[in-house]
């Protein structure tokens, strides 16, 4: 592991961004004994309007908090797409939702388009778990780069949600987790 | 093993009140203030102590004041414009002499400003936000750790200094969550306030104990009868003219912090023992800081980082001898220059002092710090 891994959930407000990225940092720093720092920024809406977060994950001391030149973006909606795909670092990847993002700038990183709404919708019945399929993404990506076992942020996800609400959630990060085969 | 938490800067804050012994809270939520309260609202039921939401800012500290002289470690907590309305009563807090611990999250000003964005504007409002002359004690962490520890910090100096005591966090720190290993209990000191031993009768409120200086107090219901004005005052509380008496009383006021100066500041410094260039910066600030001085090191700069923990009183004798042998600082900050005087003060004129602002509710970026450093450098 290089000294720190930035991750960016992107996408508009509702689409449970934030909520990822504090699943992440949970997985990082509670389950996996590594440090991990999660920051956010949103405008005033409940509902709409762009909505970022992001999580650094390192093994060592974490200094500026937040992102720079994102490793892996996970980018749920056109506008964000069109703002941030450009700042991804070197080497890295982008998941775009083939949903709501249409087109994809120009790019030198390694881009998916997968449908992880779709797959909230219809697989697992409920749109409202977007943000654990692309939780599920996140996993396999970061378990095939060594970063975290996939393990640790499923339970991190089951720790996090709603009592009553842990088998569609499941669901969806399994689904999502299918995604990335 | 100690507990890990992944918690917000506002979660941490509150839990290391609680930590400390704070069982009651009285304020009013603002952005990007609020989860203190919300978390003090959920806690303290459960440990036996008060959360009262008050119908305004005003009313909220008001309220902290009256736990305070009922006898608990109290808290409110605020934002900047939270923070303009505080100050009437914050000075009579200091002029009574209450333990009290006001947490400000800063955001951009003035008036409602940014609720969401981070600022750094309320540095001189924390020294001089009151009228009058009183010493004041603020802290400014910058991890969500040093939060949870601050805010013990904060408790333990609003009892033994009977004043109240600041904790200027920012948005940033704020609302982001970071690993947190909760220290044992036994790894910190927590300080209760000195309660006075003589009978009611012969109770004298400000009258200083002649080791420490520092009067005892005793909380309203222990049998003791004091009387509470924000006018000057003698060491009996009732109001006075008399000049010696108000000479004796402001006098102590300031002294009660600065005899004791030492055991208060606290900074943070990393690489400045070749350093020809010290960048000094606080809060969330300090960590792009850290970044970019790390980076500049890596291309082989001498350049070092210096972070006041405690921001009143300023640590101006170390930066001082740090600076002198350095010979160049460079002061960025989340404001038009608010610390950069209090750094100017300290050095006496013996480093060049390059001053960056940056008030468009963002935090520096590693990258622009960097830039300075290489400019000052060559």
């Amino acid at each position: 592991m290089r000294d720190r891994y930035e991750i960016r959930f992107a996408g508009s407000g509702g689409q449970g961004v934030i909520l990822a990225a504090v699943v992440v940092g949970e997985a990082a720093a509670i389950f996996e004994g590594l440090n991990s720092v999660q920051t956010q920024s949103y405008g005033p809406e409940a509902r709409g309007g762009k909505s970022k977060s992001e999580v650094v994950i390192s093994r060592g001391s974490i200094d500026y908090p937040k992102a720079t030149t994102p490793d892996l973006q996970i980018i749920l909606n056109q506008a964000s797409c069109d703002e941030f795909i450009a700042q991804t670092g070197k080497g890295g990847i982008v998941v775009v939702d083939d949903t709501y993002v249409s087109s994809v700038p120009e790019t030198e990183a390694q881009v998916f388009s997968l449908p992880i709404v779709k797959t909230a919708r219809e697989k697992v019945g409920r749109e409202l778990v977007t943000n654990m399929v692309a939780l599920g993404v996140t996993a396999k990506i970061l378990e095939k780069k060594g970063l975290m076992k996939a393990e640790s942020l499923k339970q991190a996800v089951l720790a996090r949600v709603p009592k009553g609400t842990e088998e569609i959630n499941e669901k969806a990060f399994i689904e999502g987790y299918k995604l990335m085969e | 093993m100690p507990r890990v938490e992944f918690w917000q800067g506002n979660a941490s804050i509150a839990q290391g009140a609680l930590a400390a012994g704070c069982r009651f809270f009285g304020g009013y939520p603002i952005t990007p203030s609020s989860e203190i309260a919300e978390v003090m609202a959920a806690e303290l039921p459960a440990h036996n102590g008060r959360f009262i939401q008050m119908e305004d800012e005003i009313a909220g500290i008001a309220a902290a004041i009256g736990g305070s002289v009922a006898g608990f470690k109290a808290m409110t907590a605020t934002s900047g414009p939270g923070f303009s309305l505080k100050q009437e009563n914050l000075g009579l807090a200091y002029m009574a002499e209450i333990p009290l611990v006001v947490v400000d999250v800063m955001r951009g000003g003035p008036s409602t400003g940014l609720p969401t964005s981070i600022a750094q504007q309320d540095v001189m409002q924390a020294r001089w936000g009151t009228h009058g002359d009183h010493a004041t004690i603020a802290y400014a962490p910058s991890s969500v750790q040093e939060c949870f520890e601050v805010a013990i910090k904060a408790f333990n100096m609003a009892e033994r200094f009977r004043q109240p005591v600041l904790i200027m966090s920012d948005e940033v720190l704020g609302h982001m969550r970071e690993k947190v290993v909760v220290p044992d209990r036994e790894t910190y000191t927590i300080v209760n306030r000195k309660k006075p031993s003589c009978a009611p009768d012969v109770f004298m409120p400000y009258k200083p104990d002649p080791e420490d200086n520092l009067p005892p107090m005793a909380s309203f219901g222990d049998g003791y009868r004091w009387h509470i004005t924000g006018l000057t005052h003698n060491e009996w509380g009732f109001p006075t003219n008399c000049p010696e008496e108000i000479a004796k009383k402001t006098a102590r006021l300031m002294d009660k912090v600065n005899a004791y100066r030492d055991d208060i500041v606290e900074f943070e410094t990393e690489s400045v023992e070749d350093a020809r260039i010290i960048v000094v910066a606080f809060g969330s600030v300090a960590r792009t800081a850290l970044s970019a001085v790390r980076m500049a090191r890596s291309k082989g700069l001498k350049v070092g980082y210096f972070r006041p923990i405690v921001l009143w009183p300023f640590p101006d004798r170390e930066l001082e001898a740090l600076a002198e042998k350095a010979g160049k600082l460079i002061v960025p900050e989340l404001n038009y220059g608010q610390m950069v005087n209090e750094v100017e003060r300290s050095v006496h004129g013996k480093a060049g002092i390059t001053q960056m602002s940056l008030v468009n509710g963002e935090l520096f970026q590693p990258s622009e710090i960097l830039e300075k450093i290489e400019e000052v450098a060559r």
